[in-house]
C-alpha cells in the first residue's frame, strides 16, 4: 500500500465520521488519521496500537492511545462505548479477523473497516501469470516479510457480513492514487476492479446508541 | 508556618502545614493523628483562576524535595527531568506541589514525630497508615494552600500508587493523572521484599522495639540491609551486569568476606548512605502502607468499579520492559480497568533495560511522551 492510498482512505474516513462524535481507531500508528479527525471533526479520539513507538507518537500528539492488541484487547472496552471503531488496512493482518469485527461492532455503533481486495484483477493476474504470491501496489510486500495473514476478496467480505448480521451503511473503493468513488459490494465486477475497499457497518436492528448531527458533506450519506 | 505569597513572584517556597486539633487527620485503621503536620515544598505560583496546580507524589524514600536541593545530603531535586525550566512541569507555568507523606521522616508526621499524647516520640505507637491515608493527608494539604482541583496528579512507583488513589476518592479535584512504574496492588513477591527489608531493621539490636530515639541509637546496620535488599528490586539484571559484571574492587579476592566485587562495594554505599536520610520506623510503616496497597479490593474485588467517578479524567500510564518490581502486566492491569471505566487512558511500554528506577532516569521515549500528554492536557484546561 502507498501513502497516497493511504491518505485517499483517511479522506474517505474523514468524510464518513461526524463531528463531535467519539471514534476508536484500532491500529492507530502515529495517530495521524485520529489527529486528522480531532482537528477536523472535534471528535473524542481513542486509539489502539500494538508498537510502543507508535504509542509514544500518539502521546506527544496529545492523543489517548493505549498500547495493545487488536486479537487481545478489544474485549475490554465496555459495549457501545464508541461512535465509531475504525480499522484501517489492518483486518487481514489480524489473528482472529471475524471475532475483531464482531468486536468493533459490540464496542462502537459503526465500524469503518478497510482492508485489500485480493480479488482485484492485479492480484488475480499476478497469481494465474507468474504463479507466485500477488505482490502488487496495494499489496507490496512478499509473502514471507507480509503482516497480512488473513487476505480477503471483496466477495469474501461481503459473506462475512451476511454471516455476521451486518448492515452495509456507506462503501467505497480506491484504485491507485485514484480518489475513493462510491461502490456497489453486490456487484460481480467490483471484485475484479477494487483495489481496496472502504466499509462504513452497523448491526442490523440496532440503532444508533445516540443521535448525531447530520455530517456536512458526506459522500455516502452515512 | 510557611504562608503562601500569591502577590510576589516566588519560584520555590515550603515549609510545615501543621493543622489545628480541630482538623485530625481520620486513618484507615480507625486511629485519628491530632495535630497534623505536613512538610511540603511549592514551586511557581498559582495563576489568577487556580487552575495550575500540579501535584507531586514521592517514591518509598524520596520526600517533597523534588526541585531544589536535599537539605540533608545537599543532592539536586529528585525529579529534574520532569521538573525545572523548560521541562514539562516549570514553576513558570505551573505551580507544583511536592509533600513529604505522613509516616515519613523529611517534616511530615510520622513515628519519629512526638506523640502529643505522652510528650515522646511514637515509635510503634505511630498508627499504621495507608496510602488512602497519604492522600487524604495531601488533599487536606492542598485546600490549605488555597487549591480546588489540580491540573494533574503526578507520580511514579509508591507515587503512582497516590495518584491511581486520588482518582478513587478525588476525582473531581483533578483533570489529569500520570502514572509510572506502578501497580494497583502489591503482589506476593513485592510484599515479600518488603518483609526482608522488615525483619532486618527489626533484628537490628539496636532497633529496640521500634524505641531507639529514645535510647539515643539508631539501627543503621539492619535500615542498611534493608536498603541493600530493596535496591537491587529497583535495577534490572542487564543494567547491573552491564555495570559490575564480576569487576573487583582492587586486584585479586581477598579470601575474606570484605566487598571484593564492585557490585558489593556498590550496595554497601547505597546501604551507609541511606541511613543518613532516612529513618527505619518511616520504612516500616512505608512499605506496609504498600503492602496493604490494593484498589480493587475496596471496590468488591474489580478494579474497574474504583474508578467510575473518574471517567473524566485524562490518564497517562507508563510502564518500563525491564522493571520486574511493578511489570508492565500489573501497569496493563490498571489501563484495561480505566478503560473499562470509561476513563480516556494511555499507555505505553517503554524498552528500557534500567529496570524499576528507569521513570527517573533518561529515558527520551518517556520524555516525549510525558511533555505530549501534559501539554495536551494543559491545553484542555486552557493554562497554554
Amino acid at each position: 500500500m502507498t501513502n497516497a492510498v493511504i491518505r485517499e482512505d483517511f479522506r474517505e474516513i474523514l468524510r464518513l465520521v461526524r463531528p463531535g462524535s467519539r471514534v476508536l481507531d484500532v491500529g492507530c500508528g502515529e495517530g495521524a488519521l485520529l489527529d486528522l479527525l480531532a482537528h477536523e471533526k472535534q471528535v473524542d479520539a481513542r486509539g489502539l496500537e500494538l508498537s510502543a513507538e507508535g504509542v509514544a507518537a500518539c502521546m506527544a500528539r496529545g492523543l489517548s492511545v493505549v498500547q495493545g492488541d487488536a486479537d487481545l484487547d478489544l474485549d475490554h472496552f465496555p459495549d457501545r462505548s464508541f461512535d465509531y471503531a475504525v480499522l484501517s488496512q489492518t483486518l487481514q493482518a489480524t489473528r482472529r479477523p471475524r471475532h475483531v469485527l464482531d468486536e468493533l461492532l459490540r464496542i462502537a455503533d459503526r465500524a469503518i473497516v478497510s482492508f485489500p481486495n485480493f480479488g482485484h484483477w492485479r492480484v488475480r493476474w499476478s497469481l494465474l501469470s507468474r504463479g507466485r504470491m500477488p505482490e502488487t501496489k496495494a499489496l507490496p510486500l512478499p509473502w514471507w516479510s507480509t503482516p497480512n495473514i488473513h487476505l480477503c476478496t471483496l466477495a469474501d467480505f461481503m459473506a462475512l457480513t451476511e454471516d455476521l448480521n451486518l448492515r452495509v451503511d456507506a462503501s467505497a473503493a480506491f484504485a491507485g492514487r485514484g480518489p475513493a468513488r462510491p461502490m456497489n459490494p453486490a456487484s460481480a465486477i467490483e471484485n475484479w476492479r477494487s483495489e481496496t475497499c472502504l466499509f462504513m457497518l452497523s448491526r442490523n436492528g440496532t440503532p444508533p446508541s445516540r443521535e448525531l448531527p447530520a455530517a456536512s458533506g458526506d459522500l455516502f450519506g452515512g | 508556618m510557611a504562608a503562601l505569597d500569591l502577590v510576589t513572584p516566588v519560584l520555590s517556597d515550603g515549609g510545615t502545614w501543621r493543622f489545628p486539633a480541630n482538623e485530625p487527620l481520620r486513618l484507615d485503621s480507625g486511629g485519628v493523628i491530632e495535630g497534623l503536620e505536613i512538610a511540603y515544598q511549592t514551586y511557581g505560583r498559582l495563576n489568577a483562576d487556580k487552575s495550575n496546580a500540579v501535584l507531586i507524589c514521592h517514591a518509598l524514600t524520596m520526600d517533597q524535595y523534588v526541585a531544589s536541593p536535599h537539605p540533608v545530603t545537599g543532592k539536586p531535586g529528585w525529579w529534574p527531568r520532569l521538573v525545572g525550566p523548560g521541562k514539562p512541569l516549570d514553576p513558570a507555568r505551573h505551580f507544583i506541589i511536592c509533600s513529604n507523606v505522613i509516616g515519613g521522616c523529611m517534616g511530615s508526621t510520622g513515628p519519629a514525630s512526638i506523640n502529643p499524647a505522652t510528650g515522646r516520640p511514637y515509635g510503634l505507637s505511630f498508627p499504621v497508615i495507608t496510602i488512602a491515608d497519604m492522600v487524604r493527608a495531601q488533599a487536606m494539604l492542598v485546600t490549605a494552600l488555597g487549591v480546588d482541583t489540580l491540573f494533574a496528579v503526578v507520580g511514579g512507583s509508591m507515587g503512582g500508587m497516590q495518584v491511581q488513589q486520588w482518582a478513587v476518592d478525588y476525582p473531581e479535584r483533578m483533570a489529569s493523572a500520570v502514572i509510572l512504574a506502578s501497580a494497583s496492588r502489591h503482589s506476593a513477591q513485592n510484599i515479600a521484599f518488603h518483609e526482608v527489608g522488615r525483619q532486618a531493621i527489626m533484628a537490628d539490636p539496636d532497633w529496640r522495639g521500634g524505641a531507639y530515639a529514645e535510647h539515643g541509637v539508631r539501627p543503621e546496620k539492619g535500615l542498611a540491609v534493608a536498603r541493600m535488599a530493596a535496591h537491587i528490586t529497583y535495577l534490572s539484571e542487564p543494567a547491573l551486569q552491564r555495570k559490575f559484571g564480576r569487576e573487583l574492587q582492587r586486584d585479586g579476592l581477598s579470601w575474606g568476606f570484605d566487598a571484593d566485587f564492585q557490585v558489593e562495594s556498590y550496595l554497601r554505599h547505597q546501604g551507609s548512605s541511606f541511613v543518613d536520610r532516612f529513618d527505619a520506623n518511616s520504612y516500616l510503616y512505608i512499605t506496609r502502607a504498600m503492602d496493604y496497597f490494593d484498589i480493587a479490593a475496596s471496590h468488591g474485588g474489580v478494579l474497574a468499579k474504583a474508578f467510575t467517578r473518574a471517567r473524566h479524567v485524562r490518564f497517562c500510564v507508563l510502564s518500563f520492559s525491564s522493571d520486574w518490581l511493578y511489570p508492565t502486566a500489573e501497569n496493563r492491569h490498571l489501563v484495561r480497568a480505566l478503560t473499562a471505566a470509561g476513563a480516556r487512558a494511555a499507555f505505553a511500554e517503554i524498552e528500557s533495560d534500567k529496570g524499576h528506577d528507569a521513570f527517573l532516569l533518561d529515558e527520551p521515549v518517556m520524555d516525549a511522551a510525558l511533555a505530549g500528554f501534559l501539554g495536551s492536557a494543559e491545553r484542555e484546561r486552557g493554562l497554554i
